[in-house]
């Protein structure tokens, strides 16, 4: 919609409050997004919109809010998703509820229609995806769908912006009309229990600000609310019995004892009769749809998995070949920028600051800006594409035998971009154990900012063509090793019964190049800002660290000494073992001094001991501060400045393993420690997650460390 | 007692009846399976582990515990 229309007063406009409610996959944020010009993240796979999201806007001199729920199959409380809709639509106040269907899957999303239709209040149906319907040859008629169902009903397509704003309109002509009660019929046998309550309850001149015929069936349904109000009132107690024997006729009829299968049965029907009526599909031959064929090849039981691996394997080879390409040129850039700012400052101090403290450590992590878009590019599109579906699906089998959920699976590969989001995705599980043991586990899952670490020292100790699979074993070591943690953790501290696995597989879709570009924009955009600002604060306390305090005797010492020698090369010597000397004897060479001692059986030195510490707070700081510390230290010939060859001059092989090992399991950044914290419900499991984590990247760093040194 | 794991891919049936907790069941309703509710086995995960099963226009995974639940009858 275009946003022509003027800003209205948002304290005289009159108000709508809308609440977005559908079934998972059927579109909803992609609505809102076209209804609303906002940019909320759309994926296909269930569980995008975990909370609630609130959009404005004005149109038409109305001031409309409104409420993006997560998708919910049905009113029941089987997932955080449902129990945060249920509640939502129950007991906070709106004016009106937009259901919106897959116009592709109309059975299935009326099921959920037929369930709000009970509640009492304004409806408008939006048939979305009317594009893919129709080139489906599916065709509603949705004028008479409005008159059988008594609610408007509006053809929309999300994608190509059609009917959206016909869909508001409905929307305001639904609010300026009176309500109109609903036309839901059941069966014959539960009409006629719900006109005996219906009786009652006008025989007692009930209050009600729903409608009798409403009441009487909230209460058939065994609906908590509608019991909690009537059971206050001394009719209750003639209303029971009657109630107990029209729950008995209902359940006979359908020759069940659950009430709730009963009217899901009722409700079934209704919607076939609904469909029988409006919707005409164009007979056409019983073709395969192009997402079976896919998922023959892309979930066969035998090439499956291997087709997986090879497209994790690709993203990583991608992430390191390509994302190389830029990097001499930033490298070049930032030394170049370096140089320049530099020349401008005559103060010693100040200039070493701002070009070894903050242009070099922001400059060694904006360096890896193009593997970090590459890497959040496969992501997205993972997500955007119902891949990720088919992925858990394939590797449910697996993982379950690991003691976790296949759905496990979403929230762990999202680890791989940032942690952040993974932990609050992990909500899709249901079971508060499997949800546990999955949170514990995203850490193994190594996340963008640890990336640069890795791909600085595989290209360190390794040639170019390997590193790319370097850079793979190290995930996918990370991922087996989460997968043995989770066992042990299942076998241990989560013990139970398994969560069971139903899922829907959303159809394939082609992912938005404008959705792709956003999510990829704003995460990208996202780590830059931390290197503009926290890095760049974190930068300068590591090099005033590393700086000070300056001990005047040593300088004045080798600076005699320099003087004197007449050999070039002798001087360059000199200077390197004052530098390293200065930095052993600074804040920071101090701290790693004190903490070496507990590093050292993992062969780190004081300067990785620091790094590791630093990356506490965040893992980008890891390649700052090595950045920092090794352009203030040994090395200062010109020639070889890259970080790389620092590292891999001054690091042994087997330390720089069990350096990997420790970056792969310890303590996510602080950031992540947090959402960890609020999700996992409680600090007590900040402090299991630090102890299980410190002890595993000790123990583990500890074995490769030695494991290494016995084979170089 | 045949089940959805019987079926061998392609196979289309019908349910009869879940024999499942309530909380389960609810969530299969919500799916579509549900009595009377025809499905089509589309594919078998390695071993059966999981199967993939279409019920309406809806694909739907489950694992080998929960299909096991699923009374069926050919159609």
């Amino acid at each position: 919609m275009n946003n022509k229309d003027t800003k209205v007063c948002p304290v005289t406009a009159k108000h709508i409050k809308i609440a977005l409610v559908g079934q998972p996959n059927v579109g909803k944020s992609m609505l809102i997004n076209s209804v609303s010009n906002a940019h909320l993240h759309v994926g296909n796979f269930s569980g995008v919109t975990v909370d609630k999201t609130e959009v404005l806007f004005d149109y038409k001199g109305y001031h409309f809010t409104v409420v993006d729920l997560p998708g919910t199959y049905a009113f029941t409380d089987y997932t955080i998703e449902e129990r945060v809709t249920h509640s939502y639509l129950c007991a906070e106040s709106y004016d009106l509820i937009i259901n919106v269907v897959d116009s592709t899957n109309l059975q299935k999303n009326l099921q959920l229609t037929a369930e709000l239709m009970s509640m009492n209040k304004d409806i408008v149906i939006a048939l979305n995806m009317s594009d893919e319907a129709q080139k489906e040859g599916i065709n509603i008629d949705a004028k008479y769908m409005s008159e059988l169902l008594g609610i408007r009903c509006v053809k929309v397509s999300a994608a190509t912006k059609e009917g959206i704003d016909e869909l508001i309109d409905a929307v305001v002509a639904q609010h300026e009309a009176k309500k109109q009660d609903s036309k839901l019929v059941f069966s014959e046998a539960v009409e006629e229990e719900i006109s005996t309550i219906v009786d009652f309850l006008t025989k007692h001149k009930y209050k009600s600000n729903n409608s009798y015929r409403n009441v009487a069936i909230n209460l058939l349904k065994n609906n908590k609310k509608t019991y909690e109000k009537i059971h206050s009132q001394p009719i209750f107690t003639e209303l029971q019995p009657l109630l107990i024997e029209a729950s008995k006729h209902i359940e006979l009829h359908h020759e069940s004892d659950d009430i709730k299968e009963a009217f899901a049965e009722e409700y079934a029907s209704f919607n076939r009769g609904i469909i029988a009526e409006v919707l005409k599909q164009e007979t056409k031959e019983e073709k395969k749809t192009l997402t079976e064929k896919i998922d023959s090849i892309l979930i066969h039981p035998l090439f499956g998995i291997p087709i997986f691996l090879f497209f994790m394997w690709s993203l990583f080879q991608l992430t390191f070949e390509v994302g190389a390409i830029p990097m001499d040129y930033i490298d070049g850039f930032f030394t170049w920028f370096g140089d320049v700012v530099g020349s401008t400052i005559s103060n010693d101090d100040i200039r070493s600051l701002v070009v070894d403290g903050v242009i070099a450590g922001v400059g060694a992590v904006v360096l890896f800006v193009p593997n970090i878009i590459i890497l959040f590019i496969g992501i997205a599109l993972l997500e955007s594409t119902g891949y990720m579906s088919r992925v858990a699906f394939l590797l449910d089998g697996f993982f379950h035998k690991f003691g976790l959920h296949g759905q496990s699976f979403i929230p762990l590969v999202t680890g791989f971009g940032c942690s952040i989001p993974a932990y609050m995705s992990a909500r899709i599980l249901k079971n508060d154990r499997d949800r546990l043991l999955t949170l514990f586990i995203i850490g193994f899952m190594s996340c963008g900012a640890r990336l640069p670490v890795y791909v600085l020292f595989a290209g360190a100790f390794f040639a170019p063509d390997m590193a790319g699979n370097v850079l793979f074993a190290i995930y996918i070591s990370g991922a087996m090793l989460g997968l043995v943690a989770a066992k042990i953790l299942k076998l241990t501290a989560f013990k139970g019964v398994d969560e069971p696995f139903v899922m829907e597989m959303p159809k394939y879709r082609l992912p938005s190049a404008k959705l792709i570009w956003h999510t990829v924009l704003t995460k990208t955009m996202m780590y830059l800002k931390k290197a503009g600002t926290f890095i760049a604060v974190a930068s300068m306390l590591v090099w005033f660290m590393s700086n000070y305090p300056h001990n005047k005797e040593l300088e004045h010492q080798y600076s005699n000494r320099i003087e004197m020698s007449a050999d070039d090369a002798k001087k360059v010597s000199l200077q390197n073992e004052l530098n390293s000397k200065l930095l052993e004897q600074s804040y920071l060479g101090k701290i790693g001094k004190f903490s070496e001692p507990i590093f050292e059986p993992l062969g780190l030195d004081w300067k990785m001991s620091v790094a590791l510490q630093a990356g506490l707070a965040a893992k980008e700081v890891v390649v700052s501060t090595l950045g920092v510390l090794y352009s203030l230290g040994d090395d200062v010939d010109e020639q070889n400045s890259s970080l790389a060859n620092a590292i891999s001059k001054n690091i042994p092989f087997a330390s720089a393993v069990a350096f990997i090992v420790v970056i792969m399991i310890y303590l996510p950044c602080m950031a992540a420690s947090i959402v960890f914290t609020r999700e996992a419900g409680g600090i007590k499991y900040f402090f299991y997650l630090l102890a299980f984590t410190s002890i595993a990247a000790y123990t583990l760093a500890f074995i490769a460390y030695r494991v290494a040194l016995a084979f170089t | 007692m045949k089940t959805l794991i019987d079926c061998q891919k392609g196979c289309k049936v019908e349910v009869m009846k879940i024999h499942a907790s309530k909380d389960l069941k609810q969530r299969l309703i919500s799916f579509g399976i549900m009595k009377e509710a025809s499905v089509e086995v589309l594919e078998h995960a390695p071993r059966k582990s999981t199967i993939e099963v279409k019920v309406g226009k809806m694909r739907i995974a489950l694992r080998n515990e929960e299909a096991k639940m699923v009374e069926v009858v050919k159609i």
